[in-house]
């Protein structure tokens, strides 16, 4: 059993345990793979938003939306512009990126880009 | 001028032989793969097969006199050589569209694949393709939610999904299987799933089954903060039964129920797709009994049109094949029919064994799995050929991990994730996986020790049927 890892993973401990969705199993995105997803979001023809909450909040549907959706914006760094603003304005919140695809109804992608701590 | 009544038999060609017909929008339509006895003409068999699963039979009727034939008949409209194989042949057969019930895809299939399947004048018969007219498609009620509901009740958007199959498939107790399920759903999995023969053994009855499953979700949603299911199977020997055990899983909060919609039946299916639909249920569909049905080349039901009747029946997730595991699946065929199953306009082409263009109106689109002998080292591939609105289920390559499911399911949630990650950075996945995968792993030991244990297992046997194509 020697060769055998524990998973550690629990309902106490948040910070370890929490996820959120798609990417939350990796790494926090680097900068540069941060602009690969919005560059992904642009090309798809989705229409980025920005949204956060307080970690103990993260299970709502809704999230507080940070501004609006940033309708026909295809300039990576006035995405990335904002997310830095939202992260400035709520430094200890969860902030995901969205793509929304207005002809599917839904989310083409949602991830989040910059990770609060859970409590 | 009123036509006079002779007894006898007649030809079929003289009736129902139409090649001048120009199928209309609303016609349902109809490829057959017709082998022949030795020397009856083509166009007679064709004929034969439109007559008979149509207004046909095998005698002149004096009460076919009282009613408009020739509008109700079934049309062979064309004739086509099957590619790379004398023995058979493609007929095209249009069929008015009030020859059968609105929403009735067992009405349709009992004509269509009814007793003209076991004509004498027939060697082997198949049924490759139907084109569902929009017209009848907005009869039929469709998927219960449909992809993009599924997405948002789930809250899982820009990636498969992600499902493992829980074994042994059958003997564990229920709170030994709950277990089972928690440690997956815990490690990183959307879902976790019934196997299709776990009903209500005297092992595990399905009560209990529910409860301790439930409880599984609840926990493991809790631990992780992430939306979780399971399908439990309420497939039953009775659609009384399966519905009482349907409205129990729903009054414990299970988001998705499932069911065998072949040997559980299509009239059971299609009330228990309506019903999820009343009730906000998401509905996963299994598929026992397709291979009987759709793996001959020349005999039986093609995959393609079982696809179509579950979509119109009604089911939120069809399993689709792999292409890549243990399960039989050529790959553009498959891409065929999932596209079959997802989108709302699917044009002819032949290369995918698509024979009509398919229009599906405003019916939602159904969710292929791909499950059956796949590991993480397939992963590349799976998320190049299904793309994000899938579900791929590892089954043993979730349990299999040693050190357990939860290992396992980590595993598969970082390989998928660090997929989805390159190619939305435009990596070509299947040419970069192994790199992919390996600096994924350096991030996580669960996905490592997997890489290490399946290393070696491959499925290279070729397909038994496949797109009809010349080889000669």
């Amino acid at each position: 059993m020697s060769d055998v890892q524990d998973y550690n993973s629990s309902l106490s401990d948040a910070a370890q345990s929490r996820k959120y969705e798609t990417f939350s199993y990796l790494p926090p995105l680097s900068e540069e793979s941060t602009r690969a997803q919005i560059q992904y979001i642009v090309d798809k023809g989705w229409n980025p938003g920005i949204e956060h909450t307080e970690p103990e909040n993260a299970v709502s549907n809704y999230w507080y939306m940070w501004k609006l959706p940033m309708f026909g914006e295809t300039d990576v760094d006035a995405i990335l512009g904002e997310i830095e603003n939202c992260r400035k304005a709520h430094p200890d919140n969860h902030i995901r990126l969205l793509g929304f695809d207005n002809f599917a109804q839904s989310a083409g992608t949602a991830m989040v880009v910059h990770r609060g701590v859970s409590v | 001028m009123a036509k006079t009544y002779s007894a006898g038999v007649k030809e079929y060609r003289e009736t129902y032989w139409m090649p001048e017909y120009t199928p209309k929008e609303t016609d349902i339509l109809a490829c057959f793969k017709i082998t022949p006895q030795d020397g009856v003409p083509r166009e007679e068999v064709a004929a034969a097969v439109a007559a008979e699963s149509s207004t046909g039979t095998w005698t002149t009727v004096w009460t076919d006199l009282l009613t408009d034939l020739d509008y109700y008949k079934g049309r062979a409209y064309a004739i086509e050589d099957v590619p790379g194989d004398d023995t058979c042949f493609y007929a095209f057969v249009a069929y008015p569209i009030d020859l059968f019930e609105e929403g009735s895809v067992v009405n349709v299939l009992t004509s269509l694949v009814g007793n003209v399947f076991g004509f004498k004048a027939l060697r082997a018969l198949r049924l490759e393709d139907i084109r569902f007219p929009v017209a009848y498609v907005m009869t039929c009620n469709g998927p219960p939610q449909g992809i993009q509901v599924e997405r948002d009740i789930l809250n899982k958007y820009g990636r498969p999904l992600l499902g493992c199959t829980i074994k042994p498939k059958l003997g564990l107790s229920a709170k030994n299987y709950g277990r089972a399920c928690y440690e997956g759903l815990r490690g990183g999995l959307d879902f976790t799933k019934d196997d299709e023969n776990v009903n209500s053994q005297p092992f595990m009855r399905w009560r209990h089954r529910c409860d301790f499953v439930m409880e599984a979700i609840h926990k493991a949603e809790a631990e992780t903060g992430e939306r979780k299911g399971h399908y439990l199977n309420v497939t039953a020997p009775t659609s009384d039964e399966m519905m009482k055990r349907a409205e129990y899983a729903k009054e414990i909060g299970a988001p998705i129920i499932m069911h065998d919609y072949l040997t559980g039946g299509l009239s059971a299916n299609t009330q228990l797709a309506q019903w999820c639909q009343d009730n906000g249920m998401l509905l996963h569909i299994h598929r026992a009994m397709h291979a009987v049905l759709d793996r001959n080349p020349h005999h039986g039901i093609h995959f393609r049109v079982l696809t179509k009747i579950l979509r119109l029946s009604g089911g939120d997730h069809l399993h689709s094949g792999t292409v890549v595991g243990k399960l039989e699946g050529d790959r553009d065929a498959t891409l065929g029919w999932i596209d079959t199953m997802r989108d709302s306009y699917i044009k002819e082409d032949r290369s995918r064994g698509l024979f009509f263009d398919q229009d599906w109106g405003a019916m939602p689109g159904v969710i292929p799995v791909a499950s059956g002998g796949i590991h993480v080292w397939h992963m590349p591939a799976l998320v190049s050929i299904f793309g994000d609105d899938s579900c791929l289920q590892f089954g043993g390559g979730t349990l299999g991990h040693p050190w357990g499911n939860a290992a396992g399911a980590a595993a598969n949630r970082v390989a998928v994730e660090a997929c989805v990650e390159a190619r939305n950075s435009g990596v070509e996945l299947e040419k970069e996986g192994k790199d992919i995968l390996t600096k994924a792993a350096k991030h996580s030991p669960e996905l490592a020790i997997a890489m290490e244990t399946w290393k070696e297992i491959k499925f290279e046997f070729d397909t038994v049927d496949k797109i009809d194509v010349a080889h000669k």
